[in-house]
């Protein structure tokens, strides 16, 4: 195989620089790969018959997108650490930006405003949409209404909603008409995180159903046939079943949500300095954190900017880890086959993330 | 034409709806004079139909089904799915304490009848039913009565094994009382004769906090079986028990319906003929001919259909000659 390569990058820079008179590294490089695959697969079907060829061909070409895939992530997880590393200290941690100016290095001041607003927003809109949304889950797939046909479609709608407008409802029905007259109806983080509610609200709700979707019903009717209703039925057997892959769901549905920035603009605010009440007066967060700092002339604040990026991306790796380890973990003790199922929920959802 | 041959339902207790303690649910079951599966502490004979009589632990259920085996008996029992009729005018007497099988070709409504008798059948959602099931004599669809009550008085075991995955074995077993909000005096003896009467005690005792999945599947099934029975019902219904088993724990299981038998009426399909032959007292052959409803053909003492059968058409089933 590594002969082959070897003879297809000489080849081809044979015929694509010297014959033909291409330039272009990308053409070169497709042109490689091209007669790559054709020596490899001439070699083979020589050698082994012409199927062990195809599945040859077909693993490198499999393997190669794969790897296409990964470059641009690696590219910018490399690209965000190099940069935000800098600014990253200890004390971004701990301070906030009170007394920073311009002239100032980046390790200077920190983001800890934009950490405690990120986890104050967030925890409020997981109290919010938690409930409705595995109330939803639940109702789409236990319940013989009607009404669920229109539900999921409205949902499946929901989620294709671009975040900018849950920002700008929170923002249009209750902070505008509201703000000079009730208190709590300003900018603050309890507005924003109404707004990562709504965001979040459609993907745990189609997580949620998923993973309830895989609860064999031989399970449900056992759970009848012992004399329960439908309701403990649901709530003492299929939501116990499906705990692993609901918690993944949260962990997705907050790491959809944690790295939002668009619907914090009308809501939240943003603010350089510390605000630990989420009711009172407009707050930093992360997300907002990097938008408004990487704006900056000034080369100090974007370095923070991207330090907060950098801690922004850590927290969502963090929680994607979290939801394969809860995922993982606790079906260990299980069957294989019941293992399998949460991690196969898992998968499908982050990528759609991704 | 069905249930001309058995007795008249022999006197069961009441079918009581109020909570009433039932102790010794076991013991007041039928007129045998044998109880079986008790459990005997530091005893070896758990198992065994002949381990029986003494140091009996007394489990009460509050708020369970009313103690003993019952009759179950279908009255002109029509079944449709959608507009199809799959079944028609059945009339079969399950009498307490005795074990019904239920045999016949595939697609003849048998699993639609067993699931009838216990209001499984009304969760399809295109399903409908004419006729009555009269459980102790009092038709389990009547108005007032709760589909929930019923299922506790008449359980089911499915073909393939469910235990809860969720759950321990423990748990499972006692999965019934939290379902059906029954209370119990003692969880641990319970768990421990249901497990007993199901056959599956001695191999589980030592891991009763280990998740039920991780059982194998004749163990499985056998959990079920149990989890069955720890809300003491009076009738139970087995689905096909045995189809995803091997030979040796369809033979356990085969020997726990044998155990089972004078506590609660079991009705149980099954595809296997040397099965029904060999567990069963009563047997009902079903069939159904090309875009017919099924109808029960004959239904008798199990020996009779097997040896000597009115119709032909069961004698041309029982020998293996269609079907």
């Amino acid at each position: 195989m590594a002969l082959c390569a070897v003879s297809a990058l000489a080849l081809a820079w044979l015929v694509f620089t010297r014959l033909t008179q291409g330039t272009g590294w990308l053409g070169f490089l497709l042109s490689v790969f091209v007669v790559f695959l054709v020596l490899l697969y001439t070699v083979t079907a020589d050698r082994l018959g012409r199927l062990a060829a195809t599945d040859r061909v077909m693993t490198v070409l499999v393997v190669t997108g794969a790897v296409i895939l990964l470059v641009p992530l690696v590219l910018l997880n490399v690209y965000i650490f190099q940069k935000g590393l800098k600014a990253l200290r200890l004390g971004f941690f701990l301070e906030d930006q009170r007394g920073i100016t311009p002239v100032m290095s980046s390790s200077a001041g920190g983001g800890a405003h934009a950490v405690v607003g990120t986890i104050q927003q967030v925890a409020l809109a997981l109290f919010f949409s938690l409930p409705l949304g595995l109330g939803a889950a639940i109702f789409l797939n236990e319940s013989r209404s009607r009404w669920r046909r229109p539900v999921r479609v409205f949902v499946d709608a929901m989620s294709g909603l671009p975040s900018v407008l849950a920002g700008l409802f929170v923002f249009a029905v209750l902070i505008l008409p509201y703000a000079s007259t009730i208190k709590i109806l300003s900018f603050n983080g309890l507005m924003a995180s109404l707004a990562l509610a709504l965001i979040m609200l459609p993907t745990i709700t189609r997580t949620v159903e998923v993973v309830l979707r895989l609860v064999p019903d031989g399970l449900r009717e056992a759970g009848l046939a012992l004399g329960s209703t439908r309701v403990r039925t649901t709530w003492s057997v299929v939501l116990p079943t499906a705990r692993t892959g609901i918690t993944t769901a949260v962990v997705l549905g907050v790491a959809r949500a944690v790295g939002e920035t668009a619907p914090l603009l009308f809501t939240a605010f943003g603010y350089d300095l510390m605000n630990a009440n989420p009711t009172d007066g407009a707050q930093e967060s992360l997300p907002l954190f990097v938008y408004r700092n990487i704006r900056k002339p000034d080369a100090a604040a974007v370095e923070r900017g991207f330090a907060g990026a950098l801690v922004l991306m850590l927290i969502v790796i963090g929680l994607f880890a979290l939801a394969r380890f809860i995922g993982r973990d606790r079906s260990k003790a299980r069957t294989r086959k019941a293992a399998r199922r949460p991690a196969r929920v898992t998968e499908p959802a982050s990528e759609d993330r991704a | 034409m069905t249930d001309a041959t058995p007795v008249t339902p022999p006197a069961g207790p009441p079918p009581t709806a109020s909570p009433a303690p039932v102790a010794e649910a076991a013991a007041a079951a039928a007129p045998v004079a044998e109880p079986v599966a008790s459990y005997i502490p530091g005893s070896a004979a758990t198992n065994g139909a002949n381990g029986a009589a003494a140091a009996r632990s007394t489990v009460t259920l509050t708020g369970g089904p009313p103690p003993g085996a019952a009759t179950l008996r279908s009255v002109d029992l029509c079944a449709w799915f959608g507009e199809r009729l799959v079944l028609e005018d059945v009339n079969l007497l399950m009498p307490a304490g005795q074990v019904t099988a239920l045999i016949g070709p595939s697609g003849c409504g048998k699993s639609t009848f067993i699931r009838m008798l216990n209001r499984m059948h009304e969760l399809v959602p295109s399903a409908s039913l004419a006729g009555e099931v009269l459980l102790d004599g009092a038709d389990i669809y009547g108005a007032g009565v709760r589909a929930q009550e019923i299922r506790m008085r008449i359980g089911m075991v499915f073909q393939k094994p469910n235990p809860f995955p969720a759950m321990t074995i423990r748990e499972n077993v006692l999965a019934g009382l939290k379902l059906a909000r029954i209370k119990c005096s003692d969880k641990d003896t319970l768990v421990e004769q249901s497990l007993s009467r199901a056959g599956l005690w001695r191999e589980v005792r030592d891991r009763l906090d280990s998740p039920g999945g991780a059982l194998s599947g004749g163990q499985q099934q056998r959990l079920c079986i149990a989890r069955s029975l720890a809300v003491h019902p009076n009738v139970l219904l087995m689905d096909e028990p045995c189809s995803a088993l091997d030979p040796t724990s369809t033979a356990r299981i085969e020997e726990t319906i044998g155990e089972l038998r004078d506590d609660v009426t079991i009705v149980i399909v099954t595809h296997n003929m040397q099965q029904a032959h060999r567990v069963s007292d009563l047997c009902a052959f079903f069939l159904a001919a090309e875009n017919q409803p099924g109808r029960v053909v004959e239904f008798g003492p199990t020996e009779k259909i097997f040896t000597e059968p009115d119709d032909p058409r069961t004698l041309q089933y029982v020998q293996g000659r269609f079907g």
